[in-house]
């Protein structure tokens, strides 16, 4: 064990890729009489928050010209005609409503709800993909430095481009690449692009962590004559779990954007990126139902998010740490 | 929090590098793995004959690259103008709304559960609903959605680099009998600036990703986003990683120069508050 | 653990450390460090050593050599006998730094217990330890605390019992009472002169305190810098056997005999360069 305490990851990987993350702050310090009603206080003021949202939505459609506001030929506000921007009244009713004029149809919302498992379901499948892919390579990135040197800049420099610019061109091995008796599905595609957007934040997150450790606790481990194993199993996991969680947090929220928008490139039926297409394209004549997909597109993200911090109230006693800092 | 030990020159052991070497490695070792990665796809399509569908050589997107060139160029001005808009919005939005908070509670408390739901929804969700409202053939709801994707980094550092004050200069301050606008342009300010343009660096990435991705949802044509698809779905592969490859640099040069601005200040200016 | 017993009892004519002409060289990057300078030290089996000198004179430095964290550049180094490294495999010594260094996610007791976990000790013989250790250092009401729940003083007593959790011969402390108060500091190491009496261990201990190493200590190592080298070895005359080490009480701080010490000390430390050490500093 070479390791130095103090092993510096550049300022950009910090920057670029936790940075996001770390700032939902966790909850603080579990239990306390008083804990119960600062949670009900944050909820009403988030609540006050949309509510200002709203507001600002329903008030520009009140006083917006209909036509919005051009300048230099270009639109900077947009049309209040009910058309453009349906009351936010009418988007929740909407959900209520039968999705088509058949008699058979089911609810708007229902039909989101499934659409969004879907989604959730292949986003899910990518980010343990992710998680799987990116916690390996921190885990080899920490163990040898020739590797952290060699792969940690491609990982850094991956953030800052457009990736997912590959959707479409991942779509084009649908059904069309056979090992065996294997063979890519479509939604693969989908669950393949959710991954890669899900695993950077994952690796430099977990690469953070493993490498989190004190010197003199590594020194510590080091006197009691702890192999890489045991040092690995007794400091460097529990170490790493405050800078594990926001990264596979962040990790699901990108394999969400990632599943949403692969199956907007890639026309998968199903999920809720083919909805969302679909339902806009009949807005002219439904303005309200386009939103649908839209919140459950929300929905979805904060479903997603909210699983991972749901592990992060299991793990508690790993985060002892944030506390204290 | 740091022990002496840390402080201390790092020590020279069996199986450690020299400060030299690790200097040389750290640039020898990425380059090497980059070759690696690209002779190894050369060798995956000339020689195992991997399908052109699944993986263009690099000397075919390189031939595509130069042959559309004309429509490449214009693209990346598209999207690059679209993520440029989008970025300037966020991040005027996101610093006044991160310094309104910072001095209202109230807006904070509103704000904060709002932004963070904002980081981990599908903001591109929003781009056919914003074509419909600006009209189709705008691009402002691609900047809309940039704008949208990059409020959110900077509003989240910049309200950090506003609690960045310690006690000890918020109380010299109070010594001083200072004004709050001399507070702020000599204190909060300064400090809060890495943090700031540390949030503008993040956003410059993620704006180039919404810009481009937010053309895959629909509106008008033309730009990085809409030339893979089409590109892809008309099975002209190699063209469409001609594409990707553009957007790559485009989302790169965004990258780099919000960098080289945030070293610029940060020259001119030590840091004063320090990274988190 | 038996066989290992009757092996500690084979070697225990040797001295717990014996450093002979080891020096240390750090490599940075403006250039060569010399941090230790021919260092020559015994210290005896159930000893208690202090080193002392100013920052920069290699008293950390020669402490994590002893205890195989740091490698000598030159010069011949046994511990019991050992090689530094085989010292260490056989846990033949207990260290506390600084800072506590507890692991934030376990309890007092789990962090207690690490060293015996680590090497297999079974887990009921590991509570019964635990217990003990945490009784020694009179924390036994706290052993389902965290250590974010615990004050500095209480998080080093820890620290010290985790140290002394499989009985080792030799105990390393860094300055373990370096971030305390006064009060807390004097409180602790009125209690390690109990538990090293008690537990008959050789101790060699870190300080840039004057007071506290007179106090603690057999014999003084006073070390200059730049390079670090044992400038004189002050031996105390508060008596050197274990039972003596047990009246050390908390009267010793205010008796002539100790202000003494501490003024031989003082002189050691500040005293002419030029006058003391084998090599001065005069051709700097």
């Amino acid at each position: 064990m070479t390791d130095t305490g103090v092993r510096e990851t550049s300022a950009v990987t910090d920057a670029a890729a936790m940075t996001p993350a770390r700032d939902i702050r966790p909850p603080r310090r579990p239990g306390g009489p008083g804990r119960v009603r600062r949670g009900f206080a944050q909820w009403a003021w988030g609540l006050a928050g949309l509510l200002v949202v709203v507001l600002v939505w329903e008030g520009y459609k009140l006083l917006g010209p209909a036509d919005g506001v051009v300048v230099g030929g270009a639109r900077v506000l947009p049309r209040t005609t009910d058309l453009a921007m349906p009351h936010v009244w009418e988007m929740i009713g909407r959900l209520a409503e039968p999705v088509t004029r058949s008699p058979s149809a089911q609810p708007l919302w229902l039909v989101v709800a499934l659409a969004a498992l879907t989604t959730l379901g292949i986003a899910a499948a990518g980010w343990l993909v992710g998680v799987v892919v990116g916690v390996g390579l921190a885990l080899v990135m920490q163990r040898w430095r020739i590797a952290e040197w060699g792969i940690l800049p491609w990982i850094v420099l991956s953030q800052t481009v457009p990736l997912i610019a590959f959707a479409p061109v991942v779509k084009s091995w649908g059904s069309r690449v056979e090992i065996g008796a294997f063979e890519w599905q479509d939604w693969m595609s989908v669950a393949l692009i959710a991954s890669y957007l899900a695993f950077f934040p994952i690796a430099i997150g977990a690469l953070k962590g493993l490498q989190s450790p004190d010197r003199i606790h590594t020194e510590l481990m080091q006197s009691y004559a702890a192999g890489y194993w045991q040092t690995l199993v007794k400091l460097r996991l529990p170490a790493a779990v405050p800078y594990l969680l926001p990264a596979l947090r962040l990790g699901a929220a990108n394999a969400v954007i990632g599943a949403v928008v692969a199956e907007v490139s890639t026309g998968l039926q199903g999920g809720i990126g083919r909805i969302l297409i679909q339902f806009a394209g009949q807005a002219s004549g439904d303005p309200a139902k386009a939103w649908g997909p839209i919140f459950g597109a929300i929905v979805l993200g904060l479903v997603a998010a909210g699983s991972v911090a749901l592990l992060g109230v299991i793990l508690k006693d790993y985060r002892r740490t944030e506390e204290a800092a | 929090m740091a022990t002496p030990a840390v402080t201390r020159p790092r020590p020279t052991r069996g199986h450690g590098p020299s400060p030299r070497t690790e200097t040389t490695l750290r640039i020898v070792a990425p380059v090497a793995v980059g070759l690696l990665v690209l002779g190894a796809w050369q060798f995956l399509v000339s020689v195992v004959g991997v399908s052109d569908y699944l993986l263009p050589s690099p000397a075919s997107i390189i031939e595509e690259f130069a042959a559309y060139w004309p429509s490449i160029a214009s693209a990346m001005l598209i999207t690059g103008a679209n993520s440029l808009v989008g970025l300037v919005i966020g991040s005027v939005l996101g610093i006044a709304l991160a310094a309104l908070a910072a001095r209202w509670r109230p807006v904070d408390r509103m704000s904060a559960p709002v932004v963070a739901s904002l980081a981990v929804v599908p903001i591109v969700a929003l781009a056919p609903v914003l074509n419909s409202m600006f009209g189709a053939d705008s691009q402002f709801g691609r900047q809309a959605i940039a704008a949208l994707a990059s409020f959110v980094p900077v509003f989240i550092n910049t309200l950090r680099g506003f609690r960045q004050t310690t006690p000890v200069h918020r109380e010299l301050m109070r010594a001083y009998a200072a004004t709050p606008g001399q507070v702020l342009r000599t204190l909060t300010l300064p400090t809060a600036r890495p943090f700031i343009l540390t949030g503008i660096r993040i956003a410059s990435s993620l704006a180039v990703i919404s810009a481009l991705v937010a053309e895959y949802f629909g509106g008008p044509r033309g730009g990085l986003g809409s030339l893979i698809s089409t590109s892809a779905a008309s099975s002209a592969y190699a063209r469409a990683w001609a594409y990707v490859v553009a957007s790559i640099a485009l989302g790169l040069l965004f990258y780099l120069v919000t960098l080289g601005l945030e070293r610029m200040l940060q020259r001119r200016a030590p840091q004063a508050g320090g990274r988190p | 653990m038996s066989g290992q017993t009757g092996f500690r009892e084979a070697r225990a004519a040797d001295a717990a450390v014996e450093i002979s002409g080891v020096d240390k060289v750090f490599e940075t990057r403006s250039g060569q460090v010399q941090a230790l300078d021919t260092i020559e030290l015994t210290v005896a089996a159930g000893e208690f050593v202090s080193l002392i000198g100013p920052s920069g004179c290699g008293k950390s430095t020669l402490m994590r050599i002893i205890a195989d964290l740091d490698e000598p550049t030159g010069g011949t180094l046994a511990v019991f006998g050992k090689s530094a490294r085989q010292a260490r495999l056989d846990q033949e010594y207990g260290i506390a730094f600084q800072q506590a260094g507890l692991l934030p996610w376990r309890t007092v007791a789990a962090n207690v217990a690490l060293p015996l976990e680590l090497h297999g000790v079974a887990s009921a013989a590991r509570a019964s330890r635990v217990a003990e250790l945490l009784e020694m250092v009179g924390l036994s009401d706290f052993a389902d605390r965290y250590p974010d729940q615990l004050s500095g003083g209480m998080q080093q007593r820890v620290a010290i019992a985790r140290a002394l959790a499989e009985q080792p011969r030799l105990l390393l402390m860094d300055e373990p009472f370096g971030a305390l108060d006064e009060m807390t500091r004097e409180k602790m190491q009125t209690e390690l002169v109990r538990i090293s009496a008690e537990t008959g261990a050789a101790v060699v201990f870190v300080t840039h305190s004057i007071p506290e190493a007179v106090f603690l200590s057999d014999r003084v190592v006073v070390m200059s810098p730049r390079p670090g080298r044992v400038r004189e070895i002050v031996p105390m005359r508060l008596g050197t056997d274990a039972s003596a080490r047990a009246a050390r009480t908390e009267e010793l701080r205010e008796e002539r005999s100790f202000f003494e010490m501490v003024t031989a000390v003082r002189e050691a430390l500040h005293g002419s360069p030029v006058a003391t050490g084998p090599r001065g500093v005069e051709h700097r």
